[in-house]
């Protein structure tokens, strides 16, 4: 299990170094930070100052290599259009971002786990049926519309929820549910695919000829083997809804990481988006790191040897 | 225990089993005909649009659709802000998304297919690379970087299909790189390398068709991937640019009237809902009729 | 507590299929007394596997199951409810598999799935069930027994695994174990040590044992009494000696010429083969099921059903409707 642990471990740490070198390499090329610092109206002389200061004219791997040590000790360059330091920054909306994503996910998964579960107990039965044209109609459906017919009905047609702002946990219902249901769908089938499986193996047969209770039998039994890849689908799609809370958040006027990603985006806050994307990027192997030491502690044909 | 008479023998042969499977399968049914339908008018658009999608009559801004009491059968599914046709906008929408989600797929198609057959057939440090250039991709936020991008070059048609090329082609690679592994182990592939087959040969003669199927199947779903992220992309402003007609860009130009002209955002974003509900359908479907053993 | 530890009778399965119903099992009646092994043997899919699990009420839930008798140690448990059943399964009746290797949930430790069987059917602590279930892992022959309970599934060999489930089933002292092909799946000298094991334990605790096999060498080593099982009808029953040495029913006849017996098939004889295939069962069949692979068939073997006789009334039934005379003048043995 150590072995396997920093083994994954190394991994993880390349995957980090490629995706920041990608990310800082990409807006770099793209574009002429010197330019995006100094604003428009800047003369040339102005960008070539900027560009001598801040030594844009170094070869891109010294640059790179310069902020990756910058950024190891926790330094992510200032934003242009805050002027205050990028992590900081980043610290202060992530935690918007966090409780919106944890509570996505729970949201997630209370929906999708039962519903997978009892379609997999009755195949082919009515709630087999409603639970895949659920996710069906889940996974057509897109976020953004989603989020402005929620609005629409539940926040003016009844009046039932606040529109925009995050200041209650009231505010948090609709982003809640726009978030979570894209990722309902695949846990769902996840779960009742394992379900499945593991309902006919011959273990569970034995479960069954030993008398043991239904209740056993299914609880006991199957859940706990068929969770395990239902484990990394959630910590992947957990990873995903980072992605997704860009669209979120900004719709519903929620000041988190993902608002801040768009903003900084349509104002070509360079260092902030740079440092964005490597947090958001981090966050998911992080995740599916600890993602992948779970999935195999559960398995203990993996744990142990 | 054998059933074999000669009646079963006549209905087994593989087209006509082929076409019962398809028939039989409602989802496919569905799917193809909204699918169908979708393209035909969106290659119909100039002969069937009533307007032209872009002629703003600033005189008729925000006229309802027809259902309601100040609608006309001169604009069927109203105007929008600027007095342009609803519905020919719908129908040149459909071009735009299903453009966008056929380019974008083609792209991302030729990138992972080509990523994943190496990495399957020839195993080692090949597989090694294409499997960490997998997770290195799959570690990126698409929506940030798609975003960024768009930012930085520009939003246009070309561009977001370029960019959604470039960035969608996970699932291609990891599929094809397991059914290529799949296949390969297979002996009748051992049989052909004994007898000195070139690669390039085995590749095309027994990997190939073995794992278009599967092929097939992804490629339905990133197609619908791709139109819901270019209409998520518009709907941010850093997508497909007005005054085209994107049904993203639609919703989030009518996003501000919807209190009080809802069709505004309904009509465009039923449409997505509808399309991509197809696509899924016809991939599902695609899926139950090639590899039944696959479904759950 | 009766000696007669089961007793079925006219058991049947149906499981409907696209094309019909599949009548897998028909008109099986068994019984089984205390001390007593019964193998039943047949080839794939003659249905003994269904009639072992009808007998537990474990089929799959399309096959449907009718039973006229089903009586486990003089009690009838025909109407029995699930709940009921999970009482008896496990507790007075008993199954092992055939395959050891994915029988036991790899999930939790050898001990936790033998404690909780013991916890479900007994009011023990959990340390006393602990103890119970290692002193069963002895009685099995597994040395360092208090170490495997703590151990993984995946941590022991096939044979071992089996032993384990020997050792689970025996837990709460069945009246009846039901082992569907237990060796099949293990290695030539491990299925020797795991039968005598079986043997040994049965006599021990008094039990009844139904033995499910393809394996007549099997049959031959642990069986008190046979019932041979073709196309989901039993075609001969008897002892064991009854059935090796005088086999009546032209299949078993048939079963008998396949295997070699040592001392007694000279060199250089071909070994024998019945010809043809086992027929479909799916929707109505009337007659001998036999017939098209059989050498004595006639016309009047398909027209109806053919029932068990025993004319002799030695306890040894078949089901043909040709005289004991005719069968041994036909040549078939």
């Amino acid at each position: 299990m150590l072995y396997y642990t920093l083994k994954r471990l190394g991994l993880a740490g390349l995957v980090a170094l490629t995706v920041s070198f990608i990310s800082f390499g990409l807006l770099y090329i793209s574009s002429d930070p010197a330019i995006a610092m100094a604003g428009e109206t800047a003369s040339d002389a102005d960008i070539e100052a900027i560009r001598q200061l801040y030594g844009f004219d170094r070869p891109i791997l010294v640059q790179y290599f310069d902020w990756l040590q910058r950024a190891m000790s926790g330094d992510l360059g200032k934003s242009y259009y805050f002027r205050t330091d990028v992590s900081a920054l980043i610290a202060e909306r992530l935690s918007t971002t966090m409780t919106l994503g944890v509570s996505a996910i729970t949201f997630a998964i209370v929906l999708s786990v039962p519903l997978g579960v009892a379609a997999a107990i009755r195949p082919n039965s009515v709630i087999d049926r409603i639970a895949l044209f659920l996710s069906v109609m889940g996974q057509a459906l897109p976020s953004f519309w989603f989020a402005l017919m929620l609005i629409v009905f539940l926040s003016v047609t009844f009046r039932l929820l606040p529109t925009s702002g995050s200041d209650t946990w009231q505010h948090f219902i609709m982003p809640t549910i726009v978030l979570g249901y894209y990722a309902a769908p695949a846990i769902m089938r996840l779960t009742r695919t394992g379900m499945l499986e593991v309902l006919s193996t011959d273990y569970i047969r034995t479960a069954r000829a030993k008398g043991l209770r239904p209740r056993v039998v299914l609880f006991k039994h199957a859940l706990r083997n068929a969770v395990i890849p239902v484990v990394s689908l959630t910590a992947v799609q957990f990873g995903f809804m980072l992605g997704g809370s860009i669209v979120v958040e900004t719709i519903f006027a929620l000041h988190g990481a993902g608002f801040l990603a768009w903003e900084s985006i349509t104002r070509n806050d360079l260092p902030t988006v740079q440092g964005l994307i490597l947090v958001f990027s981090l966050f998911y192997i992080v995740l599916t790191f600890f993602a992948d030491l779970l999935n195999a502690w559960l398995d203990p044909r993996i744990r142990i040897n | 225990m054998s059933e074999i008479n000669s009646k079963t023998l006549e209905s087994q042969t593989k087209s006509s089993v082929f076409r019962r499977r398809v028939f039989g399968h409602q989802g496919v049914m569905i799917g193809a005909a909204i699918v169908l339908a979708a393209v035909l008018i969106a290659l119909s658009a100039p002969l069937i649009a009533p307007h032209d999608p872009y002629y703003q009559d600033l005189l008729n801004r925000l006229v309802p659709p027809v259902w309601d009491s100040r609608g006309s059968w001169e604009h069927i599914l109203g105007t929008d802000h600027l007095g342009r046709d609803y519905l020919s906008r719908l129908i040149y929408g459909a071009r735009i998304s299903l453009l966008i989600g056929v380019g974008a797929a083609l792209i991302s198609g030729l990138i992972g297919t080509v990523l994943g057959v190496a990495a399957g057939y020839f195993g080692g440090r090949v597989d090694m690379i294409v499997t960490f250039m997998i997770t290195v991709r799959l570690s990126m936020p698409v929506v940030l970087v798609a975003l960024a991008v768009v930012a930085i070059v520009g939003g246009s048609l070309q561009v977001v299909i370029m960019v959604l090329g470039f960035l969608l082609w996970d699932r291609f690679a990891v599929v094809m790189r397991s059914s290529t592994l799949q296949i390969r182990s297979m002996d009748y592939v051992a049989a052909a390398q004994a007898v000195g087959c070139s690669t390039t040969r085995i590749l095309t003669t027994e990997i190939m068709p073995n794992v278009v199927n599967n092929l097939i199947v992804i490629a339905t779903l990133e197609i619908a991937h791709a139109i819901i992220l270019e209409a998520a992309l518009s709907f941010l402003g850093l997508g497909v640019q007005p005054p085209l007609p994107s049904w993203g860009l639609m919703v989030s130009e009518g996003k501000d009237m919807m209190l009080f002209e809802p069709w505004l955002i309904t009509i465009p974003g039923v449409a997505l809902f509808l399309l991509v509900l197809a696509i899924n359908l016809l991939g599902d479907g695609a899926r139950d009729i090639t590899a039944p053993e696959n479904r759950n | 507590m009766s000696d007669r530890v089961l007793h079925v009778e006219n058991l049947t399965v149906d499981i409907p299929l696209a094309t019909g119903i599949l009548h897998a099992v028909d008109g099986v009646s068994l019984h089984v007394d205390r001390g007593e092994t019964l193998c039943i043997v047949g080839e794939s899919g003659c249905g003994k596997s269904l009639t072992s699990l009808a007998l537990m009420d474990l089929l799959p839930t399309k096959a449907t199951r009718k039973i006229e008798k089903l009586e486990l140690g003089g009690e009838s448990i025909l109407g029995y409810s699930e709940r009921e059943m999970s009482d008896v399964r496990g507790n007075k009746m008993g199954m092992i598999f055939q395959e050891p290797m994915t029988s036991l949930n790899p999930a939790f430790t050898i001990g936790n799935q033998m404690i909780e069987t013991l916890r479900r059917h007994r009011n023990l602590s959990n340390d006393a069930a602990r103890d119970l279930a290692k002193r069963m892992l002895e009685k099995v022959g597994i040395t360092a027994a208090g170490q495997r309970l703590g151990q993984y599934p995946h941590q022991l060999s096939g044979g071992l695994r089996q032993r384990v489930m020997i050792a689970m089933t025996l837990l709460c002292e069945p009246e009846l174990i039901i082992a569907d092909e237990p060796t099949t799946a293990l290695d030539v000298t491990i299925q020797a040590q795991i039968l005598l094991l079986l043997k040994e334990l049965q006599s021990e605790f008094d039990m009844g044992l139904v033995l499910i096999t393809h394996d007549l060498g099997v049959v031959a080593r642990i069986a008190t009494r046979v019932a041979v099982m073709y196309a989901g009808q039993i075609v001969e029953e008897g002892t064991a000696k009854q059935i090796f040495e005088n086999p009546l029913h032209p299949y078993t006849r048939g079963l008998m010429r396949c295997i070699p017996v040592p001392g007694k098939t000279k060199r250089g004889t071909p070994l024998g083969s019945i010809p043809g295939m086992v027929p479909s069962l799916i929707g109505d069949f009337t007659g001998c099921r036999f017939a098209d692979r059989c050498e004595l068939a006639g016309d009047v073997c398909r027209q109806s059903d053919v029932p068990l006789r025993d004319p002799n009334g030695k306890l040894q039934a078949y089901r043909c409707i040709h005289s004991i005379e005719m069968l041994a003048k036909g040549g078939v043995a």
